[in-house]
């Protein structure tokens, strides 16, 4: 499996769809995205990384451990649900907004999109802790 | 808030347990500690449910049938604190029980995942939502049965997963057409459109597949023989907290089913009822009669218990609903206490097998004594909480001129009473097998720790009835009745 | 079009069926999707078949609609979708290890493991 269109499609892919991860992520505000599929691209890119270069590579190039980013995410999506405790202890989960002006443009920020951020590493982690574990079984 | 904090205990406790993964010691008590934090939460919902009987609260204060409610009642109140209750016991046990490789295998976390499902499914007020606290709470359940991964347990998981799986997939079908023929999703909302309209053709068939489908996730006749093949494989610390949950939500479900929706046409509903759950109850002492592995009798006779649990739904007096309510938190007990001290006799003697079994009782009599009370229990012996359970249900069946069923249910409990001799007389008093060379592995005091708890709990369940009775018979009322949970749900409803 | 979508439903729970039927645990794996595709198809049809109207419109529009469609069963798809995921992650593990261990994957064969 390990050719080196592979390796070379891999290796410029793995920036692109994080970025593109990302992307989707914030776009999920208003438009088809959101956290669970920018998770899926995140990890996949490392999941072709990992095809072409092998597992032990593509460990070394994530930051920490998969199990991390879903203690992450978890985390993230409890703490989303909690800032709207701020305005009264009735408010678990409900939804606090705010947007910063850059120019003419609206960054558009809330507990829904922070929501998200912790489904994108729950969601990107799990895919990665998976595959990853199948792949080395494998191997 | 309150009615959130159940769920979000575990889930915040996962967090910290996968921080602290390699610390063992830290794990356990991290998960000692989120349990008996939990269990306070059930008492303090428990106690502040208020005048009606009702507290609700609602996800991201979205109004009632728009967004996600959570409902308690004094059903779900008392059954939340017997499941964190059962699960102190379960914890404290585990530790002792189960191997070092599993307990640092996430064994804790998925404890805290599955009772996560629990508690959500015990609160929540919306269907949809009801399945996803479902697969939160079987998806840990399908890891906990691989953990360790033998041979045996990897076999029983495909039939524990298929059946759960095959289950869950007709839920969601049926809140397809529920959703399909009165766009709501929220419980109370559907039930007040069921008694305010005409009912829509397909609810018929949608209540149906919830039935089929709670009856394979409580595993009732004819959907129950994924349990005996699945629960005695993995450890016995496991199997007894399985027994404790996962069925028992299942029931609670369709007794909460049986209130608001499947009630309104009892003249359908009652014999189907009282079939299933005769059916339900025969099928497993029968099987529990002719078994010789301790684990099994015991896997059995869940089953069977389950069946009493229909009867109590299917009789839908006060008496009968409170002694369904009754029975359950008893089964939780004394079937969490038997699967224990069953395991304290594998630690001591090496098998489950009754032919290779022998003289417990008199190189450990105590641990017979800690074998008996539960085992009496589940027998229906006065003074302990199972002979309560089926006297509620016996009386109200007899009251209500239910012969049948009842005659039924007074049969089986002599065979229960007859396997629990079984167990008793090849155990604990046949003289010791020469010829079995069995490997003795060491006993960890939690273990024994996590047996008495649990044997206490059962004793104090039976003791207390005097006292205990009159919350049960509350939440017999709510169920029989339940414009007061509709109300409470939708506050803006004008009732006609 | 509802007949037609009706039929597919139909079509894809017998797929199945036949699959879960299989003494192959990969069909049987296999099976178990299709049973979640065709659920979550007929939960996606749940909120009514709607051609061509939008399920959000801006409100100084609001008067021109006049009919939306039903974006609720959308956003349960999406949940039972995930959670199809995860459980299809898990079965996909679960018959690996399983094929590992046992070194069949003929649900057949296997009666005489289990015994106890």
């Amino acid at each position: 499996m390990k050719t080196e269109i592979l390796k070379i499609a891999a290796a410029h892919l793995k920036p692109f769809l994080l970025v593109l991860s990302l992307v989707v992520l914030y776009r999920g505000h208003n438009e088809p995205g959101g956290g669970f599929i920018a998770g899926l691209m995140a990890g996949m890119a490392y999941v072709i990384y990992a095809g072409a270069f092998g597992v032990n590579q593509a460990k070394q190039l994530l930051l920490a451990k998969p199990l991390f980013f879903m203690g992450l995410g978890i985390t993230l999506a409890i703490f989303s649900g909690t800032i709207g405790l701020m305005n009264g202890a009735d408010n678990f989960l409900t939804g606090v907004w705010t947007s910063i002006s850059f120019g003419n443009y609206d960054l558009k920020l809330g507990t829904p999109l922070l929501f998200d951020l912790g489904v994108y590493f729950t969601v990107a982690g799990m895919l990665v802790k998976v595959i990853f574990s199948v792949m080395e079984e494998d191997a | 808030m309150t009615l959130f904090l159940p769920i979000l205990i575990p889930l915040v406790s996962i967090i910290l347990l996968i921080a602290c993964r390699h610390r063992l010691k830290c794990q356990q008590w991290l998960s000692i500690s989120a349990v008996l934090a939990q269990l306070g939460t059930a008492f303090y919902i428990f106690f502040n449910l208020g005048e009606s009987g009702h507290l609700v609260a609602q996800a991201g204060s979205w109004p009632a049938p728009y967004g996600i409610t959570f409902v308690a009642d004094y059903t779900s109140a008392i059954l939340l604190i017997a499941v964190s209750l059962v699960s102190v016991a379960a914890i404290i046990y585990s530790i002792g029980f189960v191997d070092q490789v599993r307990q640092r295998g996430g064994l804790f976390v998925l404890f805290q995942g599955l009772l996560t499902g629990v508690y959500g499914s015990l609160l929540t007020g919306d269907i949809f939502n009801l399945y996803v606290w479902f697969e939160v709470m079987v998806i840990s359940s399908f890891v906990l049965i691989t953990l360790g991964a033998e041979k045996q347990q990897l076999r029983a998981s495909v039939k524990y997963l298929v059946m759960n799986l095959i289950g869950s997939m007709l839920f969601v079908a049926a809140i397809g057409l529920l959703y399909s023929q009165l766009g709501t999703l929220n419980m109370a909302d559907i039930a007040f459109k069921l008694r305010s309209e005409a009912i829509p053709p397909l609810v018929n068939s949608a209540i149906m597949l919830f039935f089929i489908a709670f009856g394979i996730k409580a595993a009732v006749f004819p959907f129950f023989f994924w349990l005996p093949a699945s629960y005695p494989t993995p450890p016995i610390a496991i199997t007894a907290f399985f027994g404790a949950t996962l069925t028992k939500v299942g029931v609670y479900v369709m007794l909460r089913f049986y209130s608001l929706f499947a009630q309104l046409d009892t003249a359908f509903w009652q014999p189907v009822i009282f079939v299933v759950a005769g059916l339900t109850m025969v099928f497993g002492v029968l099987m529990a009669a002719s078994s010789y592995d301790i684990r099994k009798i015991l896997s059995f006779h869940i089953i069977s218990q389950i069946g009493y649990m229909l009867m109590g739904i299917g009789l839908f007096s006060v008496i009968g609903l409170a002694g369904a309510i009754f029975f359950i938190v008893h089964n939780m007990f004394s079937k969490t206490a038997t699967f224990m001290a069953g395991g304290l006799i594998y630690l001591y003697k090496g098998t489950y097998d009754l032919k290779k079994l022998g003289w417990v009782y008199k190189t450990k009599p105590f641990l017979a004594f800690l074998f008996l009370i539960p085992a009496l229990s589940l027998a229906g012996i006065p003074p302990t909480p199972g002979f309560f359970g089926k006297f509620f249900l016996l009386y109200a069946g007899f009251e209500g001129a239910h012969w049948t069923i009842t005659i039924v249910a007074l049969v089986v409990s002599i065979l229960t009473l007859f396997s629990m001799v079984k167990i008793w007389n090849e155990a604990m008093w046949k003289p010791e097998v020469e010829s079995a060379n069995l490997s003795v592995k060491s006993v960890r005091p939690a273990a024994w720790v996590g047996t008495v708890i649990a044997v206490v709990f059962t004793l104090l369940l039976g003791l207390t009835v005097g006292f205990t009775y009159d919350y049960f018979a509350q939440a017999g009322q709510q169920l029989i009745d339940p414009m007061n949970y509709i109300k409470a749900v939708l506050p803006d409803l004008i009732v006609k | 079009m509802n007949i037609l979508i009706a039929l597919l439903i139909g079509f894809l729970y017998a797929v199945s069926v036949y699959l879960l039927l299989r003494r192959s645990i990969v069909k049987l794996v296999i099976g178990i999707l299709f049973l979640s595709y065709a659920t979550n198809l007929m939960l996606f049809f749940a909120g009514g078949l709607t051609e061509t109207s939008p399920a959000f419109v801006v409100a100084s529009e609001a008067q021109n609609v006049v009919m939306t469609s039903d974006s609720l069963p959308q956003a349960l798809i999406l949940t039972a979708l995930v959670i199809g995921f995860g459980v299809a992650a898990f079965s996909m593990v679960l018959i690996y290890r399983f094929y590992k261990e046992t070194g069949t994957v003929d649900l057949d064969d296997l009666s005489d493991i289990e015994k106890l």
